[in-house]
C-alpha cells in the first residue's frame, strides 16, 4: 500500500542527529531515518524501543544447553551405555564441552534468524530505496505526511541543515 | 591531514575523506577489471589448489597408507596442519569479537578481511580430518543421528567428537557473523553500481538492506550478542583442540597447561597470518589510509604479548616436566630439545619466542618490510610448534624397540600446499568480489581522534 512521505536529505550525521532530537522534543513522529552507517545515539534520539534480541539469545541458548544435555545423557547412559575410559555412563564433566558448543550454536543462529525476521530481511528482497545514496553518504529522514504538519517539518529540518526536502509516495515494506 | 585533538587518540583514518570518497576508495575495485597482479596471484593459487585436489583424490583412492606414518607415529603432518589452520583462524574472531567487546574501534578497518581469513582457514582445517578418515563419504558418521546400526551413537566422551562440535559451531557462527556484517556494505555496492548484473547479484545478496535506523539498532545489538558468544567460543575451540592431546596419557601431551597455551599460540599465529596478508593487501589495494601503520603496530603488540605467553608456556612445561620427577615426562622434553628432532624444536623457539621480541622497538614495529619478514617467521614457527608437540612426543614411545622416525611423503607435502592454494584462492576471490573493508563501520569512526569527534547538539 502506498503512503505519502516527506523526505529530508542531510549530508552530515551530526545534523541529522540534532534534527532528530529537536523533532522528538516537538513530538513530531518520525517514520524512519536511513543512514549509511550506524549513527551513534540516533536510535535513542528517535525513541526506538530496546531490541528484544538478547531475550531470544537467552531462550535459544538455554534450549541448546538442554538439548545437548538430553542428547548426551540419553545416548550414552540410557539408549546404549558403554564404558569408555573407565568413566561412568553418565559422565557429566565429559559432557561439558559439547553442552557449551550447542548453547552457542543454538544461541547464535536463532538470534541471526530472529534479526532477519524482525527486520523482514531475506535473500533477494527488493527494498524501497528513497535515495540511491542513502547507503553511501546521505542521510534521509522520513516523515509520514498525514501524521505531521508539512510546513513545520520543512522549517525544522532546514534549520538543522537539510539540503533538500521533498515529498514522495512509496510502498515501504 | 586533519587536526588532532589528542596525542593519545590518533585518528583512525589519517587522511580526511568524505563518506562518498570512503565508499569509492574501498568499493571501486569491485567495479574495475582485475589487475595483472591479482590475475597472477589468483592463477598461481588455483594451480596449487588443482594440484592439491588431484593429490587428495589420489590418496583417497589409494588409501592413506601413502602417507609417511608408521605404527609408532600415527599422527603427524595431517594433525599438525589441522591445528595450524584452526589456529590461524583465531585472530579473525579475536579482532571481530573480542576487540568489539573491548570497544577497540581500530578493529573496524581490519575485521572484515581478518574474519574472512578465519572462515577460509577453518574450511582448510576441516579438510584434514576429512581426508584422515580415509572414507570421507562416511563423514556423516561423526554426527549423532538416529540410525539402524544398534542404534550406534558417537562417543560423547571423546575429545575428537568434541572437536567435531567445536569446529562446526565455530565455522558456522563465524560465517553468519561475517555475513551479517557484510549486509550494509553489499547494499552500498548494490546502490552504487551501474551494472545491471552486479545490481541484481548484490541486490539478492544484501537481503534488502536499506539502512533504516530501526534495522541498525537491531544490527548493533546483534553484533554485540554474536561477539559475546564468539568470544568464549573461540577460546573453547582451541581448548578443545588441545584436549585432543591433553586428555591422552602420552608423555609430553598429558598436561593441564595445554588449553591456555594453545589459545595463546593460536592468537599469536593468527595475528602473524593476518599481518602477512594485510601488509600486502593494503599496498596492493591502496588501502594505506584505512589499514594504517598504526593498525600494523597495534597488531605487532598483540604478537609480542602472545609470543611471550607462548614462550612462558614452553618454559613452564619444561620446568614442570623436570619438577614432576616423572622420568618419562622428563625424557619426552629432553628428547624434544636435544633428540633427533632438535632442529624442529629450536626452529620453533627462535621463530616464536625470539623473533617477536624485536617488536619492543617502535621503529621496527612501524617498518612494514621488517614486520612482514617477522610474520613469516611467526607462521613458520607456529607450524613447527604443532609438529614438535605431535611428532616428537610420539616418535620415542614406551618401548625402545618401537622407536621410529617420521618424514612426510610427497603426498602429504602437496596436500598441505594444496590447502594453501584453497586458502589463497578463496582470499583472492573475496578481495575481488566482496567489500574487503567494512566501509560502513569505518565511516562511523571517521572522526575518531579528530576535531568534531564530540556529538554536536545544535548547529548554528
Amino acid at each position: 500500500m502506498k503512503k505519502d512521505f516527506i523526505l529530508a536529505t542531510f549530508e552530515d550525521d551530526r545534523h541529522v542527529l540534532a534534527a532528530t532530537k529537536k523533532a522528538r522534543d516537538k513530538n513530531m513522529p518520525i517514520f524512519d531515518i536511513y543512514t549509511p552507517f550506524p549513527v551513534h545515539g540516533l536510535d535513542e534520539a528517535m525513541g526506538i524501543k530496546r531490541s528484544i534480541l538478547p531475550y531470544v539469545t537467552l531462550v535459544a541458548g538455554a534450549m541448546g544447553l538442554l538439548i545437548a544435555i538430553a542428547l548426551q545423557v540419553y545416548t550414552n547412559a540410557i539408549d546404549w551405555p558403554i564404558i569408555v575410559g573407565g568413566k561412568p555412563f553418565n559422565s557429566i564433566p565429559a559432557f561439558v564441552p559439547i553442552s557449551f558448543e550447542l548453547t552457542v550454536l543454538f544461541g547464535a543462529h536463532t538470534t541471526v534468524a530472529a534479526f532477519l525476521a524482525l527486520n523482514k530481511l531475506y535473500p533477494g528482497k527488493q527494498p524501497h530505496i528513497f535515495h540511491p545514496e542513502q547507503t553511501c553518504h546521505t542521510f534521509i529522514m522520513a516523515f509520514e505526511k498525514n501524521s505531521v504538519n508539512a510546513e513545520e517539518v520543512s522549517q525544522l529540518v532546514k534549520e538543522f541543515g537539510a539540503v533538500e526536502v521533498k515529498e514522495e509516495s512509496a510502498d515501504v515494506k | 591531514m586533519a587536526e588532532h585533538v589528542s596525542k593519545l587518540r590518533q585518528p583512525l583514518v589519517p587522511e580526511d575523506r568524505t563518506y562518498k570518497q570512503m565508499s569509492e576508495d574501498v568499493l571501486d575495485t569491485l567495479e574495475r577489471k582485475p589487475t595483472k597482479a591479482w590475475l597472477a596471484g589468483f592463477s598461481i593459487s588455483v594451480l596449487f589448489l588443482t594440484i592439491g585436489l588431484i593429490v587428495i583424490g589420489y590418496q583417497i583412492a589409494t588409501g592413506i597408507g601413502v602417507w609417511g606414518l608408521n605404527k609408532t607415529i600415527g599422527w603427524s603432518w595431517d594433525i599438525t596442519n589441522f591445528v595450524f589452520c584452526v589456529g590461524i583462524g583465531h585472530a579473525g574472531t579475536l579482532i571481530s569479537a573480542i576487540l568489539l567487546i573491548f570497544r577497540q574501534r581500530w578493529r573496524t578497518a581490519i575485521n572484515r578481511a581478518a574474519e574472512a581469513m578465519t572462515i577460509f582457514a577453518v574450511a582448510c582445517a576441516g579438510l584434514f580430518p576429512l581426508i584422515h578418515m580415509g572414507r570421507p563419504w562416511l563423514a556423516y558418521f561423526v554426527f549423532p543421528y538416529p540410525n539402524t546400526l544398534g542404534p550406534l551413537w558417537v562417543n560423547f566422551k571423546s575429545p575428537l567428537l568434541w572437536d567435531v562440535f567445536a569446529i562446526s559451531t565455530y565455522l558456522t557462527v563465524s560465517l553468519v557473523f561475517w555475513y551479517m556484517g557484510l549486509l550494509p556494505d553489499l547494499a552500498t555496492v548494490r546502490d552504487r553500481t551501474k551494472s545491471k548484473f552486479r545490481k541484481a547479484i548484490y541486490g539478492a545478496l544484501s537481503f534488502g538492506w536499506n539502512g533504516s535506523t530501526r534495522t541498525w539498532h537491531h544490527f548493533e545489538v546483534l553484533s554485540l550478542i554474536l561477539a559475546g558468544l564468539a568470544t568464549p567460543l573461540v577460546l573453547s575451540v582451541h581448548t578443545i583442540v588441545s584436549f585432543d592431546f591433553a586428555t591422552s596419557v602420552i608423555p609430553g601431551w598429558h598436561t593441564t597447561i595445554f588449553p591456555p597455551y594453545f589459545v595463546a599460540g593460536a592468537i599469536f599465529s593468527g595475528f602473524g597470518m593476518v599481518l602477512t596478508l594485510l601488509i600486502i593487501t593494503r599496498k596492493v589495494m591502496n588501502w594505506e589510509n584505512y589499514i594504517t601503520v598504526g593498525h600494523v603496530e597495534a597488531m605487532c603488540k598483540v604478537i609480542i604479548l602472545t609470543g611471550t605467553m607462548v614462550g612462558l608456556a614452553y618454559g613452564t612445561e619444561f620446568f614442570i616436566a623436570w619438577y614432576s620427577g616423572n622420568p618419562y615426562e622428563r625424557y619426552a622434553f629432553v628428547n624434544r630439545a636435544f633428540g633427533p628432532y632438535w632442529w624442529a624444536y629450536w626452529t620453533m623457539i627462535s621463530c616464536n619466542v625470539i623473533s617477536p621480541q624485536f617488536f619492543w622497538f617502535k621503529k621496527l614495529r612501524r617498518n612494514m618490510t621488517f614486520v612482514f619478514i617477522i610474520t613469516i617467521f611467526v607462521n613458520i614457527g607456529m607450524w613447527f610448534e604443532r609438529f614438535v608437540i605431535i611428532t616428537t612426543s610420539l616418535h620415542r614411545d614406551f618401548l625402545p624397540s618401537s622407536w621410529a622416525m617420521y618424514s612426510p611423503t610427497w603426498v602429504e607435502i602437496w596436500t598441505f600446499i594444496g590447502t594453501f592454494g584453497l586458502f589463497f584462492t578463496l582470499f583472492f576471490l573475496f578481495i575481488r568480489l566482496l567489500p574487503g573493508i567494512a566501509v560502513a563501520e569505518v565511516k562511523s569512526v571517521k572522526r575518531y581522534g579528530q576535531k568534531g569527534d564530540k556529538p554536536v547538539n545544535v548547529i548554528a
